[in-house]
């Protein structure tokens, strides 16, 4: 028996790769079950194609008569349409917000739930860490529409006076501009309640990943005099970058895709505004299909589902960035 | 195999129902109980009332399933024309594309149309010390417009000798959704003061950077959650708030469920529809009435292929227009009890839905 | 976190970390480690509040009633009924989503790593992430229109609901096993080969064995995030008050649904007098149902464990 190929990641631990990595041309190598085991596997890698593929289709084909609609036939069956607006001027504001919303949230989550990740795995003591764990992982077992109960009604008045406070003194700073809701249901506590709510997704990831650093490159690390933290930073850390991105972009598809809690919090409204405590100038993609698909009829169901088309490119480039990121790192991979 | 599963499965029912060996069982009224299950859908307006009628239709018929999806006014109007509800809840009446459609289904001039559920919209306000106010139309409109913006402001006083208004700035609610709520509450405004409301009537909200909340429930605890607050929502939903009461001619009328039913009774029917289309051109400035009213319609098809569905949509309806229906929708749910009259009118209409 | 640097620079930063002053060293790790430690209580204090919202508004709902009846033939306002019909159309429908979603996802995660190369591999490891995007409704209307094709307008089963879950469910299992699977160190693959084992026994006896921990992991955080999903299942499977087990015939309740749809019914207007009916039943239903919901899941949580317990191999 030989083995075929190496994870394709570029992350293979050390060993003679060189001398293992022998194919025979034909890949005959696999014969009986093996040979049935690997078609098993690429159909169900196929069929993952095939369904994306089929929701894909099924996107353009409901969206498309909205996407070659003119701006009159839109602004007369569409309720919210605004006269004299191409598609794309009308899901704009849509997708900055969707964007908007979980970057934030995304800037809040990622080094919290590092820290966190790091705690369970290296900061701990032995015997708590697993429980703690379980402990996070709750917070990824809360239904969507508890976040957005929770939010609404216990989380927003704990941060109303904290946004008035930043709206009455640190105005200056654009992001803090503008009035202060009166409500608190603004992006800000949006991104706020998003982040609670990527935050055990990317800690699960990059705790898992942490966990399984080589003991010897740890152990090198404090044999050398390292302290702990020098430890975490010169081997922990490099070691478990990709599953940190890795988790970061899970995060980013739950934070860009969650419906339930936005809906439930946010004062939508359609501008480009960087005002994060006002209300009313912000709606994310998910949110706007969740909230006018009930009432929608005809052109304006095609019109939902071409933003919902929106948010799938955006995902896409989303990841077309991440991949490329992570490539451009991997020369220097601290595992190896 | 899983059929087999969902049969012993189908041993653990909960104790409240039954377990369908009971058929053929003689109801109250000495006929024989319906069976099978009706699924409909639409507007989340009637989803109380709804709970309501299932609830006592599904007693007087153990072996009797009747649904509900409570997936909007629109989802339930597409779902009807498309087929695939027999029945369907909806804050607006079919429109003449939806009613082709609709027809292309039931059969030409056999659409069945009618309100079911009418409602007062109530003008409410969260403010500390205040439980009650008069506002006319107009401040009503320049409020929500964004106009005004100070409770003390001199058109709130000027209708309100003796109360002590505070200075607070006043946050407007509305609804995010697409709604009838908003398409009738703007409606009214659109007609009773039409210089000062100037935006078209639609089912979404016109004025921009305000803020909202999704459904009746969620701009009803938004104007909890801030002080200053108004919005409007469906009457029996307010409680926790001060109302308003609405200027009419010189009087300002309080919402109750009489006088927003009056308004229907004393609406034109609109013209030009079929017989069994019972849609009303609402007037919004009627003396003594509670101008701001919300009617919800239900459809159904006059005769149906399938004579099981048939036996239960008119049995359902049945139920759902007539005295002890309406009645029981105006103490569950809070709604305004459709006149005798009109009753008399749709009734026979669904008792005559027929399979074939 | 230092994550630009070639490893020249690396070995020289180190180098020049190691011999710094020993004093600024131990006072950055200190400080690094009360940062950990606020990091960790910053993330339970939303929990904390969550599950305390939750347990303050829910317990005062929970009963055997509750648990073991259905909402059928309960008016609004009456504090009868339970939650029975849509404990089970949760567990049957996340269950029957999970049936779909973990051999594929599973699968696919092993073919990415196992066998993935070529152009075929890139695109499903590519496409995978672009389905975490996809929003939950879409999968919902997707759902349904797949659905109309085959069965007709009107079709709302169980089974819809839980092939909507399966399509936000099975990039999120896909993502977290390819990472596991990957951790699995080549040394115990290679020794398997060396033995004489074909490659598809050592991928089920080594490289599942090994990874299970984080396999059941992966697969517990994605049941989590699919079981709390109300929108697709609101339009795919429906609501209904009654009890069905049968998930390829008639509506089903779901926890989530359940809990949506009551909290938007809001307070029920009570006449004076009536003793029969609580104005708040409605969002006492709803947080009883929360309450439901997230104890399932703990409890799934706590088996999930119990099982990695059992069968993970120690590897330290």
């Amino acid at each position: 028996m030989t083995i075929t190929d190496s994870p394709p990641s570029g992350e293979a631990p050390p060993g003679p790769r060189g001398r293992v990595v022998r194919r025979r041309a034909s890949g005959d190598t696999e014969r009986g079950f093996s040979r049935i085991f690997r078609w098993i596997a690429t159909g169900a890698g196929a069929l993952i194609l095939a369904v994306l593929a089929a929701v894909a289709l099924f996107l353009i084909a409901r969206g498309w008569p909205a996407i070659t609609a003119t701006p009159a036939e839109l602004a007369d069956s569409v309720p919210r349409y605004p006269d004299d607006t191409s598609l794309v001027a009308y899901v704009g504001p849509l997708v900055f917000g969707t964007l908007l919303a979980a970057v934030l949230a995304l800037l809040l989550a990622t080094p919290v739930g590092m820290g966190i990740a790091l705690f369970i795995s290296h900061y701990a003591p032995r015997r708590l860490a697993q429980g703690l764990g379980y402990l996070v992982d709750l917070l990824a077992a809360i239904p969507s529409v508890i976040y957005g109960l929770w939010g609404f009604l216990v989380l927003a008045p704990v941060l109303k006076p904290v946004w008035f406070w930043l709206g009455e003194n640190a105005s200056w700073f654009p992001l803090f501009a503008g009035k202060v809701s009166a409500t608190g249901k603004s992006i800000a506590t949006v991104a706020v309640v998003l982040a609670v709510m990527v935050l055990p997704i990317i800690t699960a990831v990059s705790r898992e990943v942490f966990l399984q650093t080589p003991k010897l490159h740890e152990e090198a690390a404090l044999a050398l005099g390292a302290t702990r933290w020098e430890m975490v930073r010169t081997a922990v850390l490099p070691f478990g970058r990709s599953g940190v991105i890795s988790a970061a972009m899970l995060g980013l598809g739950r934070a860009l895709g969650e419906t339930m809690a936005v809906l439930m919090i946010l004062s939508p409204g359609f501008t480009y505004s960087l005002h994060l405590l006002e209300a009313g100038n912000h709606q994310t993609i998910a949110a706007y299909i969740a909230n006018d698909f009930p009432e929608a009829s005809g052109l304006a169901v095609n019109t939902l589902i071409a933003t919902g088309l929106a948010l799938f490119v955006i995902t896409l480039a989303v990841n077309m960035l991440a991949r490329w990121i992570v490539a451009r790192r991997k020369e220097f991979s601290g595992a190896n | 195999m899983v059929g087999a599963l969902a049969l012993t499965l189908a041993a653990c029912a909960p104790a409240n129902e039954s377990t369908g060996d009971a058929t053929g069982d003689e109801t109250t009224d000495g006929g024989m109980s319906l069976s099978g299950e009706l699924s409909g859908g639409g507007a989340s307006t009637q989803e109380v009332a709804m709970e309501a009628w299932r609830a006592t239709f599904q007693s007087e018929n153990p072996d009797a399933t009747v649904n509900y999806d409570p997936i909007g006014s629109g989802g339930g109007r597409e779902n009807f024309t498309s087929g695939a509800f027999p029945f369907a809840g909806s804050d607006a009446a079919l429109d003449d594309d939806e009613m082709a459609a609709a027809e292309a289904i039931c059969g030409e001039g056999s659409v069945l149309e009618y309100p079911a559920y009418i409602s007062p919209i109530a003008v409410a306000f969260n403010l500390e010390g205040v439980d009650e106010l008069n506002l006319s139309p107009e401040t009503i409109a320049k409020v929500f417009k964004g106009d005004i913006t100070k409770w003390n402001d001199k058109a709130i006083a000027a209708d309100n000798e003796g109360v002590d208004l505070p200075d607070t700035d006043i946050t407007v609610v509305h609804r995010s959704d697409d709604s009838g709520t908003t398409e009738n509450f703007t409606s009214y405004l659109n007609t009773v003061v039409p210089d000062v409301w100037d935006f078209e009537v639609e089912g979404v909200w016109p004025v921009e950077g305000q803020e909202s909340a999704q459904g009746t429930s969620g701009v009803v605890n938004a104007a909890e959650a801030g002080d200053g607050t108004i919005t409007y929502a469906d009457a029996s939903q307010v409680a926790g708030l001060g109302t308003i009461a609405v200027g009419v001619g010189d009087d300002f009328v309080p919402y109750s469920a009489e006088a927003a039913a009056a308004v229907v009774e004393q609406s034109p029917r609109v013209e030009g529809t079929a017989d069994t289309v019972f849609v009303y051109d609402l007037q919004r400035d009627l003396a003594g009435t509670y101008p701001i009213v919300l009617v919800s319609y239900q459809m159904a098809c006059a005769t149906y292929e399938d004579e099981a569905t048939a036996a239960l949509v008119k049995g359902f309806l049945g139920h759902v227009m007539s005295e002890e229906g309406q009645q029981e929708a105006s103490d569950q749910a809070g709604s305004a009890p459709i006149s005798s009259a009109l009753i008399g009118e749709i009734a026979p209409e669904i008792e005559a839905i027929t399979a074939g | 976190m230092n994550t630009t640097i070639s490893a020249a620079e690396a070995m020289q930063q180190t180098k020049e970390m190691l011999t710094a002053s020993g004093q600024r060293r131990k006072n950055v790790d200190r400080m690094m480690t009360v940062v950990i430690w606020f990091c960790f209580a910053l993330a339970l204090a939303p929990l904390v509040s969550l599950l305390w919202t939750v347990l303050g508004n829910g317990i005062g709902r929970m009963s055997i009633d509750f648990l073991t009846l259905s909402m059928r033939n309960v008016f609004p306002g009456d504090p009868g009924g339970g939650i029975y019909h849509a404990i089970v159309g949760t567990l049957i429908i996340t269950g029957f989503a999970a049936l779909i979603s973990v051999p594929v996802g599973v699968l696919t995660a092993i073919y990415l790593v196992e066998y993935g190369r070529g152009p075929l591999a890139r695109a499903v490891t590519f496409f995978v992430d672009v389905m975490t995007g996809i929003p939950s409704i879409v999968a919902g209307l997707f759902v349904v229109a797949l659905f109309t094709l085959i069965l007709g307008p009107g079709a709302r089963i169980g089974v819809m609901g839980a092939v909507a879950l399966s399509v936000l469910m099975i990039p999120v299992v896909v993502r977290s096993s390819e990472e596991m699977l990957k951790l699995v160190p080549n040394e115990l693959r290679e020794a398997s080969y060396a033995l004489g084992v074909p490659k598809w026994l050592t991928i089920l006896r080594v490289v599942l064995r090994t990874s299970v921990a984080g396999l059941t992991t992966g697969v517990l955080l994605a049941v989590a995030r699919v079981i709390g999903e109300t929108a697709p299942l609101l339009i795919a499977v429906g609501v209904t008050d009654s009890f069905n087990v049968n998930p390829f015939d008639g509506r089903m309740m779901t926890l989530p649904v359940f809990a949506y749809r009551e909290y938007s019914q809001g307070n029920a207007p009570c006449r004076e007098g009536d003793l029969g009916c609580v104005t708040d039943i409605a969002f006492q239903n709803a947080w009883g149902a929360a309450l439901t919901l997230i104890a399932i899941v703990m409890l799934l949580n706590i088996v999930g464990r119990l099982v990695n317990r059992w069968f993970a191999p120690k590897l330290r």
